[in-house]
């Protein structure tokens, strides 16, 4: 029996006045993929924030690779966690966001190896390799001295991940990383996307509404709605045979929409 | 005709003067400047604060009394400054008070998705600021510093009200030993305006150097 690498335990969390999520829990384990999908406004980016630290939780734990994310024990006693411990915890995420983030005053190769160098002290040649064997792996290496201006979507997008990528986290987050592509760029990130599903054994979270998509790729499928796992299964349980009318709806209403299932 | 080149003379010592002031005060004014605006995002409240009075203040009170008490006042505290060093710290101090709210806005002005790649990367606090915000943020503040840039030039004339032999002293030198107002302070409006163009033309290209590459252009 092995642990849960993401162990998350009656977490709320509330903008203003309005609940986004009221005690959820839910596990992940070590190398599964893991897509969240469900209704816009129903908190899936929040999770990934969340873990991600770009967000603080109001109540609930959240345990990542056996430790806590947002405390510390000293001396039997959980505490608020300070910044330090946050950094050590963020060594073991990396996330992709849906509108890329790349820094546009670096050059490519200079995105990829910025962190590597300042956060781990990874030499320049050293980070420069390994940054040129990530966008090879992307299909970037050629495009490694351009500015992210002169790309399109798709190709900042596979940087971005490239990017995340140099840090070698355990978990990787993705939240909607094709939403904002234009349709016929769409597959080549999701390319990308297969390739470290197959090829690594880091484990993924995915929000998406590329359905097809998260049905090949994913081990297990979420469905949330309002902040609530409706339903959870393996992606032909969730897609083939949905057994909550919410999910059901749901995947109508996106099937209408002209996406595959 | 002969006896004008001497009077040229003063008044070109006097630009050297102006230059000489201007460039040290810029330093001064950029040094405050980054102090007080990072002072304002600071964590700390007590940086805060004293980075919001020392901007208040100078802001607040007149470049002309901020001169005299550098000048006249400071040495019954035991601090004696030449008039050069006086000015330099009066439109250093007075002008980075201005300049503190480029910085501070500039940064501000950095989208919330580029600190949040930051985190995402754990860059930490530090790291990102210098190599992710500011270098993007100096883009916004180059524009407006060399406004600032300017006014301090302009305000260097105050200088002349404690005795130092700036492009202004010199011009009334010039009009006292020949009696003729119209062609020294003819000369030091054209000198003025010529020094203007050439901060306005040196941020321009700067702003173009540093831009290179972030609208998608091939460098
Ligand atoms: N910073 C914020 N301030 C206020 N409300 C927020 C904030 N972030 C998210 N929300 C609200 O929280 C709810 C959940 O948002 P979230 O972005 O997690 O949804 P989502 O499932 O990712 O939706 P989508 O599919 O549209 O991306 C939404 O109603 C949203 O308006
Ligand atoms: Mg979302």
């Amino acid at each position: 029996m092995t642990a849960p690498i993401i162990k998350i335990d009656g977490i709320s969390k509330s903008f203003g006045t309005f609940k986004v999520l009221d005690g959820l829990s839910m596990q992940v384990m070590p190398r599964e993929k893991l897509a969240l999908i469900g209704p816009s406004g129903s908190g899936k980016t929040t999770i990934l924030r969340i873990l991600m630290t770009l967000e603080r939780i109001d109540s609930g734990h959240i345990q990542i690779d056996g430790e806590q994310l947002y405390h510390m024990e000293r001396n039997g006693q959980l505490l608020t966690a300070d910044e330090r411990h946050l950094a050590r915890m963020r060594q073991k995420i990396g996330m992709v966001f849906q509108l890329f983030n790349l820094f546009p005053h670096k050059s490519v190769i200079d995105n990829v190896t910025l962190a590597p160098i300042l956060t781990k002290g990874m030499p320049r040649a050293a980070a420069e390799k390994r940054a040129m064997e990530l966008l090879d792996m992307v299909g970037m290496a050629d495009k490694a001295k351009s500015m992210p201006a002169q790309l399109s979507g798709g190709q900042k997008q596979r940087v971005a991940i490239a990017r995340a990528l140099a840090l070698q986290p355990k978990i990787m987050l993705f939240d909607e990383v094709t939403s904002a592509l234009d349709p016929e760029l769409v597959e080549e990130v999701l390319n990308v996307l297969w390739r470290l599903c197959s090829e690594t054994d880091m484990t993924m979270l995915l929000v998406t509404h590329e359905m097809g998509f998260a049905h090949d790729f994913a081990d297990r499928v979420l469905f949330f709605d309002r902040g609530k796992i409706v339903e959870e299964g393996k992606p032909d349980e969730i897609f083939r045979h949905p057994k909550q009318e919410r999910t059901q709806g749901f995947l109508k209403k996106i099937i209408a929409a002209g996406h595959r299932v | 005709m002969t006896q004008w080149s001497g009077y040229f003379g003063l008044i070109l010592q006097g630009a050297l003067v102006t230059i000489e002031l201007t460039l040290m005060g810029s330093v001064l004014a950029l040094i405050m400047a980054f102090l007080a605006g990072l002072g304002r995002l600071s964590r700390f409240f007590v940086l805060r604060a004293l980075a919001t009075a020392y901007i208040e203040f100078f802001r607040g009170t007149s470049i002309f009394v901020q001169l005299f008490w550098a000048y006249f006042v400071l040495p019954f505290i035991g601090i004696s400054l030449t008039p050069l060093q006086a000015g330099v710290l009066a439109l250093g101090l007075n002008v980075g008070a201005y300049a503190a709210e480029v910085v501070r806005g500039a940064i501000q002005s950095i989208g919330r998705e580029q600190y949040e790649a930051c985190t995402a990367l754990n860059l930490g606090r530090w790291h990102g600021m210098r190599h992710v915000i500011l270098p993007q943020a100096l883009l916004v503040m180059l524009p407006t510093f060399g406004n600032n840039a300017i006014e301090l030039l302009k305000a260097t004339a105050v200088v002349s009200l404690i005795s130092l032999a700036d492009l202004t002293f010199q011009a009334q030198v010039v009009r006292s030993q020949t009696g003729n107002t119209m062609v020294p302070f003819a000369t030091i409006l054209v000198i003025y305006f010529a020094l203007a163009l050439i901060i306005s033309w040196g941020v321009r290209s700067l702003e173009r150097r540093m831009a290179r590459g972030l609208d998608g252009v091939r460098i």
